[in-house]
Order: structure tokens, then C-alpha cells, then sequence
């Protein structure tokens, strides 16, 4: 039989056999629809997940004195421990491994700020040039903080887009770099604009040289955080070291190493991989899902494959009685199957695109579950491999089919 | 044409073999009418099966056009069956989704002829037995008789050089059953050969020559009114 014969007899089969083709295409349509959109979700569950470390380095250790729980040595509990640029130069000296190290000093309080006529209230943080690395902050104009700013006690300002809204209202960015803006009562001249993508409020912040602040808002040496990055430290390595530096401010500010409180210690390298521990849980998860909805397909596939030969036994019989060849047989189902499967398999696979898509579209931002996609490449793969499957799960039946011998056919129930 | 020496054929029923077929030697010559009488059991439609080449045999030599058709691959079968033989069965055998002319098509397709010439023949085929006008039916629309002979214009349109028919009138009124006899007889002087399997005297009275068959073995073959009692003849009897 001719290529084109097989085909049209095959398209007419599926034609004059509605709901069985109807039933196989669900079967498969559904599976692969399934297994996008759960991997569409799953990774809609780890961006968000992801997201919440966009803002801070993942391998960053922040330091941040607070009151003390526990009473010692004479000292009670509910004691506030304060950190200076020597708790800076102990942290520095302590620990070896931190390719970046940051302190922090925050005037109490928004302060502030204003141009002209132009002003709004903004957090102030004053930092050290290595802060730009722990909180990932992206210069767009301009230059950061350097250790020049901070050794000359420079009024220099980096402020973020949102402040520079407010102050240069007419889109003037050009002109907002280098521009003097009034922060509280002194005048600094901006040298840098930033954008922040882990965090909208951070574009709110204008950032000042740490010794200039210190001098200016009469913080005199003190600082409010620490924070540094660790490398490529193992995890338990940088608890180690997490350990030791606290023990060290403990012993310098008196307090007991093992107070939770005193130093509150904010470990993003420890929480950035027990998330990823999750996060490959729930993809782990995700995945057996799928892949048990495609075997469920291909179970369907190869069932309703299995009944349809059944039901046509007499009529390969028949077939083989008027010159049917074995081989002509299995192609007849097997390329059954595999229009059946490819096209269902594109279907699902169009259709939960669709829905991924819209639900990218229509659910609104949260922290938690954002922009769920998947890979196109990955869903192809899965059609790809539900339609071998299903053609594997074909095979079976159609051997079958090409095997049995045309007297047994006749006998068959039609 | 058909030459058959010494042919046994048994089935296994649980653990012992029942004979279905023993020692048949069978010759029919081109363009001969044959019918096979005998009763229900006797190995008439076993024999019928091997001669069509859809069932295998255990013993014995069964030549066709010179060829013996032992140890046939699939294929080869397949091939046999769409160039020599056509088939008519008591049920009709016709697929249920296909229409008149598509089931008549279905051999040539199978012979791999294009398309347009194909259903001209077919087209052709169901004018000579009268049913032009139902072309476009499915089988489900047709009378059993319309049925038959669409059945026998899909054995006829390929020019085979036998005819197999299993009880081709079995399921029919005596009326349209002597309009499928009519078809069959045009066939076989067209120079058809004609092997009809029936249990009905009144078939086999309008065949030139009868073999009978009982407990697989046969019984009589003759000519016209004539019988001998002979069995397991390696002589043909009639015209050869």
C-alpha cells in the first residue's frame, strides 16, 4: 500500500472513530498539559523564593547589635549592646575568608531631603564602598562610595531612582548627577544613581560615606550593622566562623557567646541553601508529578491502542486476506498512534502554555509566587518523548495485530 | 492451477491432536467450477483456508501456479493472496467504516495502484455486478445480497486467477442466492478458477464438478450428476 493510501485510510479511521481518537488525544493532551504547567509552577515558586535573595548576596553573614536575653557576669539581661568602627576592625581581623566586608551607620530616622523647592522624606544609610557587593545595588549613572569619600569626610550622596523622582520631578537625570541636594541641614553633591531590583523601597535610599555621616549626624564612631560575604565557603564553614566572630564581640562586649541576643546574626549563606534544598524538593516533586500524568498517558495510549486492535482484529484479518502485509498492519496503528499523540501532545502543550502565560498576566505580584514559566525546550522534550512512548506503547499491540493469523481473525467478534 | 498431495492438518485440543485434514490430494485445473460438499466438521473450510493461504498445514505438498506454498514468509503470503486469490466469505467480510467502493478498492490498494485508476476500477467491478448506484453506501446501508456482491466484485477486481468461496450464499434467501451463483458462474466463464465451499445441494448442483469431504478425508469427487467413490483421489476429475 502506498504512503499517502496508509495515511488517508489512517486519517479516515481516526475520523469515522471519534470518541476513541477523542479519548487517547485527553489522555495525552492532558498529560503533557499537566507536566508544563506543574513545572511552570514549580518554578514560579522557586523565583519567588529566589527573589527573596535578590536583594542581598546569598553567601553574605549581617551582623546587627541588639538587647541581650541572657544575664552575665554581673550584667542583666535586656542589656543594648552598641558596635563602633573597632567592632568593624575585630570582625575585619577575624575573619579571613570574607571577600567583602561592610559596616553600616543609619541616622535614626528618615531624613529629609530636598532640592529647590523639590524635597521628600528618605532613609539615610551611611556605608563603606564594599556595601555596594552585599546589597547588590546597580550604579546606572555615576560612580559609588569609594574609600577616597570616606577618607577625605566627602559630602557625596548615591541616591536611588525614586529619590531622584522626587527631587529632579522633570526627568533631568542628566542633571541630577552632580547636583547638591540638601540632606537634613547638610549639602551633599550626588555622584552616583542606583537602581535596586531585589527591592522597590531600597530606590527610596539615598547612601552617604560612612565618616562623613558619622561626623555630621553625631554618630561619633558607631555603627549599626556588619555584614560580609564569604567566598566560596561551605555552609558549615561559615557557621564556624559565624561562631567564632560572635564569640570574640561577645567576649569584647561582655556578654554570653551563646545569647541569642547581643549580636543578632542574620546568615543568608545557611538560608539561601536549606532553600535551595527546598526548592529542589519541590521541583523534585513537581517533576514526579509530571512524569507520573506522561506514564499515566502513555498508559492510556497504550491501552486505548490495545482495545482499538482488539476491535479491529476481523478487519486485519479481512486486511491480510486482500494482500495486507504484516508490516503494512503495525504502520497502519503505529502511525494511528503517533498522529494521535503528536497532535493531542502539541494541543496540551499550546494550551497550557496559554494558561501559563495568562497567569503570568493576570495574578498579581506577590514575594511568594512569581513569573511562573517554563523552559519551551523542556515542554518540546516531553512531547517529544510522550509521542515515542506512545508509540512504544503502540508497538505492542500493532505486532500483535500483524501477527495474528487471518483464520483466527474471522473468528473474531467484529 | 491447484495441485494438493497428501495434505494433513489437525488441531491440538488440550493434550491430544484432532485431525482435521488427512492425506487430501486435490488437483483443479484453470477456469474449473468445484464445489466441496460436506458437513458441518468435516474440514471443508480448513481446506478451503489453506487453499486461500490463511492457515498453515502439517503435512503434504500444496502447489499453486506451479509454486509450492510451504514455508511462505508473511510477506511472500500476503503477496500470493493479493495476486492469485480472491476471496468470498459467508459473512461478507466487508469493513464496516469503508463504503462499497473502498471496500472493492481495497485490493488494488493493497497492489499499490494510484488512486484514480483504482476507483475506476472498482467503479467497474460494482457495474458488473449491479450496484453502481450504491457505490457510496456502508455495508450497513446494503442488503445481505448487495452485500455478497460487493463482496464478490472486491474478489474479482484484482483479475485473480481463483476464486475462493466460503458458503457465499449461506446467509442468503434462495432468490438472491441464485443472483450470487449467476455473478460467481459469470466469473469462472470469464475463466476464473472457482472453489466453493457450500453444504447446499442446489450450490453445488450448478458446479461442474464436486469434491466431498467427511471427516477430513475425501469422499467422492465427480462431475455433474457423476460420482466416483474413490477417496483421496491423486486423479482430477472433470475438466482439467
Amino acid at each position: 500500500m502506498r504512503a499517502l493510501d496508509r495515511w488517508r485510510e489512517i486519517f479516515a479511521s481516526l475520523a469515522r472513530r471519534r470518541l476513541r481518537t477523542a479519548l487517547t488525544a485527553l489522555s495525552v493532551a492532558w498529560g503533557i498539559f499537566m507536566l508544563v504547567v506543574l513545572l511552570a509552577a514549580g518554578n514560579g515558586l522557586a523565583n519567588g523564593a529566589e527573589s527573596a535573595f535578590r536583594d542581598d548576596a546569598a553567601n553574605s553573614v549581617w551582623l546587627s547589635p541588639t538587647r541581650t536575653n541572657k544575664a552575665f557576669e554581673g550584667s542583666p539581661k535586656g542589656r543594648r549592646v552598641q558596635m563602633s568602627n573597632d567592632d568593624f576592625d575585630l570582625i575585619s581581623d577575624s575573619v579571613k575568608v570574607a571577600d567583602h566586608m561592610a559596616a553600616r551607620y543609619l541616622p535614626r530616622g528618615n531624613v529629609v531631603a530636598a532640592r529647590g523647592s523639590f524635597q521628600g522624606t528618605f532613609p539615610v544609610k551611611a556605608v563603606n564602598p564594599d556595601h555596594q557587593y552585599l546589597e547588590r545595588t546597580t550604579i546606572t549613572q555615576g560612580r559609588y562610595i569609594n574609600a577616597a569619600d570616606l577618607a577625605e569626610y566627602r559630602k557625596v550622596a548615591v541616591v536611588g531612582r525614586k529619590v531622584v523622582k522626587v527631587l529632579f520631578p522633570r526627568g533631568q537625570d542628566e542633571q541630577a548627577l552632580g547636583s547638591e541636594i540638601r540632606v537634613g541641614r547638610t549639602t551633599f553633591t550626588i555622584t552616583g544613581i542606583f537602581d535596586d531590583k531585589g527591592d522597590q523601597g531600597e530606590q527610596e535610599t539615598i547612601y552617604i560615606p560612612l565618616s562623613t555621616a558619622q561626623l555630621v549626624y553625631a554618630g561619633a564612631n558607631t555603627i549599626d550593622q556588619v555584614m560580609f560575604t564569604v567566598g566560596n565557603t561551605s555552609v558549615p564553614q561559615t557557621e564556624q566562623v559565624v561562631k567564632d566572630v560572635k564569640r570574640r564581640l561577645a567576649k569584647r562586649h561582655g556578654f554570653d557567646p551563646t545569647d541569642t541576643g547581643g549580636i543578632r546574626v542574620r546568615n543568608n549563606h545557611f538560608m539561601h541553601e536549606k532553600m535551595q534544598g527546598v526548592l529542589w524538593a519541590i521541583r523534585s516533586f513537581v517533576w514526579l508529578i509530571g512524569l507520573g500524568t506522561i506514564v499515566a498517558g502513555v498508559v492510556g495510549v497504550g491501552n486505548i491502542m490495545l482495545i482499538s486492535v482488539k476491535e479491529r482484529t476481523k478487519e486485519f484479518g479481512v486486511r491480510k486476506a486482500l494482500g495486507a502485509t504484516p508490516w503494512s498492519i503495525i504502520l497502519m496503528v503505529m502511525e494511528e498512534a503517533l498522529v494521535v499523540t503528536t497532535a493531542s501532545g502539541y494541543l496540551g502543550l499550546v494550551f497550557a502554555v496559554a494558561v501559563v502565560e495568562a497567569g503570568r498576566s493576570f495574578l498579581p505580584d506577590n514575594d511568594f509566587f512569581k513569573n511562573p514559566e517554563v523552559d519551551i525546550g523542556v515542554g518540546l522534550s516531553a512531547t517529544v518523548i510522550l509521542v515515542v512512548a506512545g508509540l512504544l506503547a503502540g508497538l505492542w499491540p500493532a505486532r500483535r495485530a500483524a501477527r495474528i493469523a487471518p483464520v483466527e481473525a474471522f473468528r473474531a467478534e467484529a | 492451477m491447484i495441485r494438493m498431495t497428501g495434505i494433513t492438518k489437525s488441531y491440538r485440543a488440550g493434550p491430544r491432536a484432532v485431525a482435521v485434514l488427512r492425506q487430501i490430494n486435490l488437483h483443479i485445473g484453470q477456469g474449473e467450477l468445484v464445489a466441496i460438499m460436506g458437513s458441518s466438521g468435516s474440514g471443508k473450510s480448513t481446506l478451503l483456508n489453506i487453499l486461500g493461504i490463511l492457515d498453515d498445514y502439517d503435512e503434504g505438498l500444496y502447489e499453486l501456479d506451479g509454486t509450492p506454498m510451504r514455508g511462505l514468509s508473511e510477506r511472500q503470503a500476503a503477496v500470493y493472496r493479493n495476486q492469485f486469490l480472491g476471496f468470498v466469505f459467508q459473512s461478507f467480510n466487508l469493513l464496516a467504516l469503508k463504503t462499497a467502493v473502498e471496500n472493492v478498492e481495497l485490493p488494488l490498494q493493497y497492489r499499490g495502484i494510484a488512486r484514480r485508476l483504482r476507483k475506476e476500477m472498482a467503479m467497474e467491478a460494482l457495474g458488473r455486478v449491479g450496484l453502481t448506484a450504491r457505490a457510496d453506501h456502508l455495508p450497513s446501508e446494503l442488503s445481505g445480497g448487495e452485500k455478497q456482491r460487493v463482496a464478490i466484485a472486491r474478489a474479482v477486481v484484482t483479475m485473480p486467477r481463483v476464486v475462493l468461496a466460503d458458503e457465499p450464499t449461506g446467509a442468503l434467501d434462495t432468490k438472491t442466492s441464485d443472483q450470487i451463483m449467476d455473478l460467481l458462474q459469470e466469473t469462472n466463464a470469464a475463466g476464473v478458477t472457482m472453489v466453493i465451499v457450500t453444504h447446499e445441494p442446489d450450490v453445488a448442483a450448478r458446479c461442474p464438478r464436486l469434491v466431498r469431504i467427511r471427516d477430513g478425508q475425501i469422499q467422492e469427487q465427480g462431475e455433474g450428476e457423476t460420482r466416483t467413490s474413490e477417496p483421496s483421489s491423486t486423479q482430477p476429475v472433470g475438466t482439467t
